[in-house]
């Protein structure tokens, strides 16, 4: 068995490009959950509609450029639609109104009555060609450090992932770090008390959706770049939970929890579906034991397990601070 | 009769016009199904003042803050604060004009420390806005608060905690924190809602200190309070309600005399048994 391979296999996935639009889609839910207290779980829509966004504008023959615009304001505008009724509501009304709105999204661009726009299950291609245009590297090339070795398209979409990643927390700082962040965490705590200090909360949770919904909707694009491909049933359900996963793992609440989420999720995930593979493919007992797809389902047993005793050993997640975390709510 | 007090030669009856109104209030109604929960015709708040609203409980107390703060809305009538109405405006609205409340329930805000609490409090920083907080330039306006915070946190003998959370404090501190973080907004009314609930009694003594001390300091106070002898101690003028309706008004010792008091309070019947 090659364990070197199974680490190598790992170490890939968690730096591609994958892995950023995790991070940076993980960004805005945390802004959302970890910041203003909304229970935004229908998170995978504004990805959707961030990627739909940008396709369709350049399938309709529009520029990239113009289709990542149209992707942020129809993923912040999904924001507003979504928080518009429901925000006055109490927080549960957010979270039934958000699954809902997801699925039902996804299904109508899956559906033939939308096959004009969308092309239905068939997805849209073809819409990234400008990007990889504007890739310096040659694409087949291959660039890395001993067997870390990715092609130099790969790489393009590293690049530019990671770039959108760190902006994206450095906007989220400033926001933080200022006094509209500190409302915006008081609200998370208590919005009556909040109310009752002259600050506008439906105004604030509003903002705070509408914006990170945009984040995610950039996470949509790129997601949607790096597979060349944008179809429906790429943004199921439970890619809003593994979102969630990422946010807790990482320490929901804090700047660089989505990015150490992100990266540690997709590490664990690869490395553990890498040794699932090796094991049941080299080692007798095990084949005998389980099947190619079982060994997958033992992966997600394994993540589940280990998300388990994080919760146990360190609710915060890896960068939140333990203290915040024992204060009880009195 | 003391010539200067406050409330000299006002009459103790129930919606007696005040010389120097601040808030009035009229024909204010809200019911929550077939329960009349206030339902009342008149009250003027003399500015400059403490009154306290007292009352049994179910009384409604609590709906009388909550509508004349605007965090519920009646089903009938208006009131004015210095004048202005405030039908249909939003709490947040309200507490800008200069009304602030305080909650039976503490609010502090947890996870924030209680120099964040006192901050975030504060009016007119741009940097709450959206584009103030991504252009910047708030820097300025934010150290005056924190100055202002420091001053209010001392005064309240709380400036050791001011890099503590929120939720780290004890039930009296948190009150404490909650009147000093109202103050902060420099509002013209602070509403305290049963400020002395849960505290222990050595803390009473000080919040009673802090709560004349805003009166002296130019501020009007309401509070809803059960304990008689606190309301003796330090209330100006006192508003007795039970049903939803203000059954009586008058100065502390008019109100401890008054028959229709000790009637809402211990029930009607309670000479007769005996006679």
């Amino acid at each position: 068995m090659e364990w070197g391979s199974v680490f190598i296999d790992g170490i890939l996935a968690t730096i591609g490009p994958v892995t950023a639009a995790y991070a940076i889609s993980a960004i805005g839910l945390n802004l959302q959950f970890g910041y203003a207290g909304l229970l935004n779980f229908g998170h995978v829509a504004f990805m959707l509609v961030g990627a739909y966004g940008m396709a369709i504008t350049v399938d309709l023959g529009g520029p990239l450029w113009l289709g990542v615009i149209v992707g942020i304001l129809t993923a912040a505008f999904l924001g507003f639609l979504l928080g518009l009724p429901t925000l006055r509501l109490r927080a549960d009304y957010l979270a039934i109104t958000t699954i809902a709105a997801a699925e039902a999204i996804r299904l109508v661009v899956r559906s033939s009555w939308a096959q004009p726009l969308t092309n239905g299950v068939f997805g849209i291609q073809g819409f990234a060609d400008s990007f990889f245009e504007l890739n310096p590297f040659p694409p087949a090339e291959l660039y890395g450090l001993g067997s870390l070795v990715v092609t130099g398209r790969k790489l393009w979409v590293m690049i530019v992932g990671w770039t959108v990643a760190v902006l994206a927390t450095l906007l989220i700082r400033r926001l933080i770090n200022s006094p509209w962040g500190r409302v915006l965490k008081a609200i998370r705590e208590d919005e009556d008390a909040t109310t009752s200090l002259g600050k506008n909360v439906f105004a604030y949770k509003l903002q705070a959706l509408m914006i990170g919904g945009a984040i995610g909707g950039i996470a949509g694009m790129l997601l949607a770049i790096e597979q060349q491909n944008v179809t429906p049933d790429a943004y199921l359900p439970q890619v809003t939970f593994i979102l969630y996963v990422i946010v807790i793992l990482g320490g929901a609440g804090t700047i660089l929890g989505p990015i150490v989420g992100a990266v540690v999720f997709q590490f664990l995930f690869f490395t553990i579906d890498a040794l699932m593979v090796n094991t049941q493919a080299n080692i007798g007992w095990v084949g005998d034991l389980l099947t190619p797809a079982a060994a997958g389902q033992v992966k997600l047993v394994l993540v589940g397990v280990g998300m388990m005793v994080l919760m146990v050993f360190r609710p915060q997640g890896i960068l939140g601070s333990r203290e915040e975390a024992l204060i009880d709510e009195r | 009769m003391n010539a200067d007090h406050p409330m000299h030669g006002v009459a103790p009856e129930p919606g007696v016009r005040k010389p120097d109104p601040v808030l009035i209030a009229n024909d204010l109604q809200r019911s929550f199904g077939g329960l009349q929960a206030v339902d009342v015709k008149h009250l003027e708040i003399q500015r400059h003042t403490v009154t306290s609203l007292i009352g049994p409980n179910g009384a409604g107390k609590t709906t009388l803050f909550n509508l004349l703060t605007g965090f519920d809305s009646p089903d009938f009538g208006e009131w004015h604060l210095n004048g202005g109405p405030l039908v249909g405006i939003a709490a947040f609205q309200v507490a800008r004009r200069g009304m602030v409340r305080t909650f039976q329930l503490t609010r502090s805000l947890a996870r924030l420390t209680v120099m964040d609490n006192m901050l975030v409090a504060a009016k007119d920083n741009k940097g709450e806005g959206l584009w103030g907080a991504i252009t910047g330039g708030w820097h300025t306006t934010e150290q005056a608060n924190e100055e202002r915070a420091t001053e209010l946190l001392e005064r309240f003998g709380m400036i050791d905690m001011a890099g503590e959370y929120a939720g780290s404090l004890s039930g009296g501190q948190r009150k404490l924190l909650e009147m000093a973080r109202a103050l902060m907004m420099n509002p013209e009314v602070v509403m305290l809602d049963e400020p002395m609930a849960g505290v222990n009694p050595a803390l009473t003594q000080s919040l009673l200190a802090h709560i004349t001390g805003l009166r002296d300091g130019g501020k009007t106070v309401i509070f809803v309070e059960h304990d008689m002898d606190v309301v003796q101690e330090i209330s100006d003028w006192v508003v007795v309600m039970a049903e939803g309706r203000v059954i009586a008004e008058g100065r502390p010792e008019e109100i401890a005399k008054n028959r229709t008091v000790i009637d809402a309070y211990l029930g009607e019947h309670h000479g007769e048994a005996a006679s």
